[in-house]
């Protein structure tokens, strides 16, 4: 729908969208805001003064660098294992015709497009009704299921873009299929693969629903936020949480932008 | 160039390592090739997911024996006769009227910036703005809500607002109504419908604007040419062709808001969504097989609802 | 210089289905050790499938691929001692021009002295020596197809196979190329697999050519045989401009009633009355349409009389001779003449 010539757009069309776009952005920096407030009891509005004195306390908090090394490690072994899963699906099913092709994408889809709750109270159900406990391992198996998704769509698009040939010319040149993976496929969606394992990352560590029913006594950040959220009891150092939350779930979202975009320039 | 004697010949290659044979036996048969690369995705997620899944379905058809407690391991239709109970009807009922709300003034809000974002936003901007939509859509969900008790606080910013435009009795008035007010804007349907549309808003952007990027400029000239004035190029011309991407949103919108729990726990007032309810049948109450027919009500609502848009078309629009 | 040919490639009753689709349909064919071979045909004919089945891309339903006598039905490409030039040239986009050239000696383990060194005979084969430092992104498309040439080449195959290479050039940068892979072939003096839909390309460059339609071949042969002499209808048709007579038609210009198939430029337009001589076919009739091509023009005549409904194409070079007479336009009343010898029977068409 591009023109060809910058035109102007309707001042009420450019008022609505900025309209829009501030209301996605405001809360964010809100946020941000009260992290330095003084004010240690309400939340009161314009904050009475500014300090830095709360990441200095958040910074003594025990449960709060257990929550925050338990959601890296989380992350870290489910993003881990979706680049794995979410490659080796991306390349079945991109290298060639069969009849399941569209079956796999719902497949992989179906974990993030089903609402939160169903995954986790399927998963749930079924622990239970095995015996198994909860555990490290079962909130990996949840967060692992649906960031497969992300490491597969961003494989698959940098795999239908780079095309058949290049693979065919490499076996062509006495390569077989390992090495062509080596020396074609690999280079060609690593950054696919970075920006997918970012956001898988990122997925994870945020992720508060389908924890909520797979993580038995542990208590990840988001979760450690949501029990502030219903039972407030240290408002500042859970200003301050949310800030350091936006941070580690943001800057993995920016570089991965970044690096499929500068894929899409080179030819 | 001499012909010298560097031919490859079958067999001796340079490398008969084992990952060429190995190599070799995957190209004489593609299907093992085939199972090895699915095997392992399609194991987990057949296995893991689709097995909970449905193991769920069935934990549906079993019931708590009143009595005991325990769950009867009998295929029965009781619990899911249970839904039909009054209380659990306006569950559903109050959970879908939420969603259908948020969708419809997502889609308004919507609209425009994704329009702008495909239609005038110069190459730069455009990518500014897809960041400045994605951004919010990929960085803390539980933050984003956070945020919204603090700018719906008593004492938060709107309030502040509120009280210096002095529209404070006007406000009062808004929480007084039965269905959308409460106690305060932090805990009141009011309150939600904010924070639900805030949290969704993205998810409605980006399918319209892939939409409407599609449309190409050539069918806006025509029109043109063909003597249509800008606002019925727009009814007629860009609206039909927007719709796939509008309704492939509120695919998003409505199944997440059917399934969300949290929102309404922090900031709802004390009546019950279906995400809560199902969190509390499968915990407090311990009875598993109403959560997991509970449960099945959001998937049936969200397959009539998929069936419906892919007849509309969204599908191609995701 | 004689040497025994031997076969290079064979295709032995070859055919592939996907599903009901027959893209090759029973294919015999025998490439010998030394010539340019072309596969001529239109979109969808099956030639680019053959092609690939050669390479080892795909693999036959039935049939059996010989090179150089052996069997490679079953083989990867790896294992094929073939090369080929794609169609989009398929360069690896991040590695340099030389990375990419030598790709095949580096799989292959060659010592990277002597790795060096072939890269540089090879640009230097195509004509591109000092490109060796650059990246796919930053040449033109003329120059990449020369990098994948050369990235073939080096690895001394003693097929190679090339697919539409020149397809995505312009006019002259085609033409030329044309030569140079022609010069190229005969210095190399390997065998050449080439895959065209451009019949003007496929009759310059090739020993031989195979004319596909529909997943088979309907003629093979060498250029101007193909072209004098076409089998078949389809053959007449695709390979230049043919007219084509039968039934009625036929009869009233030779008197016997089989159909046949005579090429343009073998007829002459003169004057409606001139005298036909000894052994010509003649026909009467209006132009149509005079379309001028730069070196020929080429006519549309209507045939009146019995004729009727009839349209003979007609090619004259634009030689500017006094001899052939004032060029007619649109409407001119002429007469065709043309030597029966030049008439190819055809079946069907």
């Amino acid at each position: 729908m591009r023109s060809s010539a910058p035109e102007k757009a309707p001042a009420a069309l450019v008022g609505a969208a900025v309209g829009a776009l501030l209301f996605l952005h405001l809360p964010l920096l809100v946020v941000i805001g009260y992290a330095f407030t003084t004010d240690s009891a309400t939340l009161s509005f314009p904050p009475p003064g500014l300090t830095l004195h709360w990441f200095a306390v958040a910074w003594g908090r025990n449960d709060l660098w257990q929550a925050f090394g338990l959601s890296l490690r989380i992350a870290a072994v489910s993003t881990l294992m979706a680049l794995i899963l979410g490659t080796l699906a991306a390349l079945a099913v991109v290298r060639g015709r069969f009849f399941g092709r569209e079956t796999i994408t719902l497949l992989v889809i179906l974990p993030i497009a089903l609402p939160g709750i169903v995954t986790g109270i399927a998963l749930r159900s079924a622990l239970s009704m095995f015996g198994l406990g909860f555990s490290f391992w079962t909130i990996v198996i949840g967060h692992a299921t649906f960031c497969i998704v992300t490491v597969y769509n961003n494989v698959a698009a940098r795999l239908r873009r780079t095309g058949r040939s290049q693979i065919e010319a490499s076996m062509d040149l006495g390569a077989n299929v390992f090495q062509t993976f080596r020396y074609v496929v690999m280079p060609a969606i690593a950054t696919a693969l970075l920006a997918g394992g970012m956001l898988a990352f990122s997925l994870s560590f945020d992720e508060v629903i389908v924890t909520t029913f797979t993580a038995g006594q542990q208590s990840t950040l988001p979760i450690w936020i949501l029990d502030q959220l219903t039972r407030p009891r240290d408002r500042p150092v859970t200003n301050v949480t949310a800030l350091l939350v936006i941070a580690v779930t943001t800057i993995p979202i920016l570089l991965a932008h970044r690096l499929t975009r500068d894929g899409e320039s080179d030819r | 160039m001499a012909q010298s004697s560097d031919h490859r010949s079958p067999g001796t290659s340079q490398n008969t390592s084992l990952s060429t044979r190995l190599s070799a036996t995957l190209y004489r048969r593609p299907l093992l090739a085939l199972a090895l690369l699915l095997g392992p995705p399609l194991l987990w997620l057949g296995l893991v997911y689709l097995g909970s899944l449905l193991a769920l379905l069935v934990q549906g058809f079993f019931y708590i024996d009143d009595y005991t407690g325990q769950v009867v391991r009998k295929l029965s239709l009781r619990s899911y006769a249970q839904l039909l109970q009054p209380a659990n009807l306006d569950i559903f009922l109050r959970t879908s009227a939420m969603a259908l709300a948020v969708t419809l003034a997502a889609a308004m809000l919507a609209f425009p910036l994704a329009y702008y974002m495909a239609r005038y936003a110069p190459g730069r901007v455009r990518g500014l703005l897809y960041l400045g939509v994605i951004l919010p859509l990929w960085s803390s969900y539980i933050v984003r809500v956070y945020s919204w008790k603090l700018i719906l606080a008593k004492e938060g910013i709107i309030s502040w607002v509120v009280s210096h435009v002095g529209a404070g009795g006007l406000l009062e008035r808004i929480l007084a109504l039965p269905l959308i007010g409460g106690p305060s804007l932090s805990f009141s349907a009011l309150g939600m419908f904010l924070v639900f549309l805030y949290i969704w808003l993205p998810y409605m952007v980006l399918p319209i604007q892939a939409a409407l990027e599609r449309v190409p400029r050539s069918l806006l000239e025509a029109s043109a040419d063909l003597g249509a004035r800008p606002s019925r190029t727009f009814r007629s011309v860009v609206l039909p062709l927007a719709f796939p991407g509008v309704v492939a949103g509120s695919i998003f919108t409505f199944s997440l808001t059917l399934g969300d729990f949290i929102i309404p726990g922090t900031i709802g007032n004390s009546s019950l969504f279906i995400g809560q309810a199902v969190l509390r049948q499968q915990g407090t109450a311990g009875n598993v097989p109403l959560a997991a027919a509970m449960t099945v009500v959001p998937m049936l609502i969200m397959a009539v609802y998929l069936w419906g848009a892919r007849r509309l078309g969204a599908f191609d629009a995701l | 210089m004689t040497r025994p040919s031997t076969s290079a490639v064979r295709l032995d009753d070859v055919s592939r289905h996907f599903g009901k689709v027959r893209a090759v349909d029973g294919v015999t064919l025998d490439i010998q050790d030394g010539e340019f071979f072309s596969m001529l045909g239109p979109s969808g004919s099956g030639k680019t499938t053959c092609l690939r089945l050669i390479a080892g891309f795909d693999r036959p339903s039935s049939g059996r691929i010989e090179l150089h006598g052996r069997d490679m039905t079953n083989l990867p490409p790896y294992e094929r001692d073939v090369n080929t030039v794609f169609q989009d040239y398929a360069l690896f986009p991040h590695l340099t021009v030389a990375e990419n050239v030598g790709y095949g000696l580096m799989i292959r383990r060659v010592e990277s002295t002597e790795r060096r060194r072939r890269v540089r005979e090879a640009l230097e084969l195509v004509r591109l020596p000092e490109m060796g430092e650059r990246r796919p992104v930053e040449l033109s498309g003329g120059q990449r197809q020369r990098v994948a040439l050369a990235r073939a080449l080096v690895n001394r195959p003693r097929v190679l196979l090339l697919d539409e290479p020149l397809g995505a050039l312009d006019l002259k940068l085609r033409q030329q190329m044309q030569v140079e892979l022609k010069a190229i072939q005969q210095q190399v003096g390997i065998t050449f697999v080439f895959v065209t839909h451009d019949q003007e390309e496929a009759l310059t460059m090739s020993d031989r050519l195979a004319v596909f339609n529909l997943g088979r071949i309907e003629q093979i042969g060498p250029p101007a045989e193909v072209y004098e002499q076409p089998k078949t209808a389809f053959v007449a048709g695709f390979v230049g401009i043919s007219n084509l007579l039968n039934g009625e038609a036929a009869r009233k210009i030779t008197g016997a009633d089989a159909g046949f198939a005579v090429r343009p430029e073998k007829i002459r337009i003169t004057a409606p009355s001139t005298a036909a001589a000894a052994g010509e076919c003649v026909a009467d009739g209006n132009v149509r349409e005079v379309i001028y091509l730069g070196v020929s023009t080429r006519y549309v005549v209507e045939l009146g009389g019995a004729l009727q409904g009839t349209d003979l194409a007609v090619v004259e070079q634009n030689s500017g001779s006094p001899a052939s007479g004032p060029q007619p336009v649109r409407g001119t009343a002429v007469r065709l003449l043309w030597n029966q010898a030049y008439n190819r029977p055809m079946a069907g068409g």
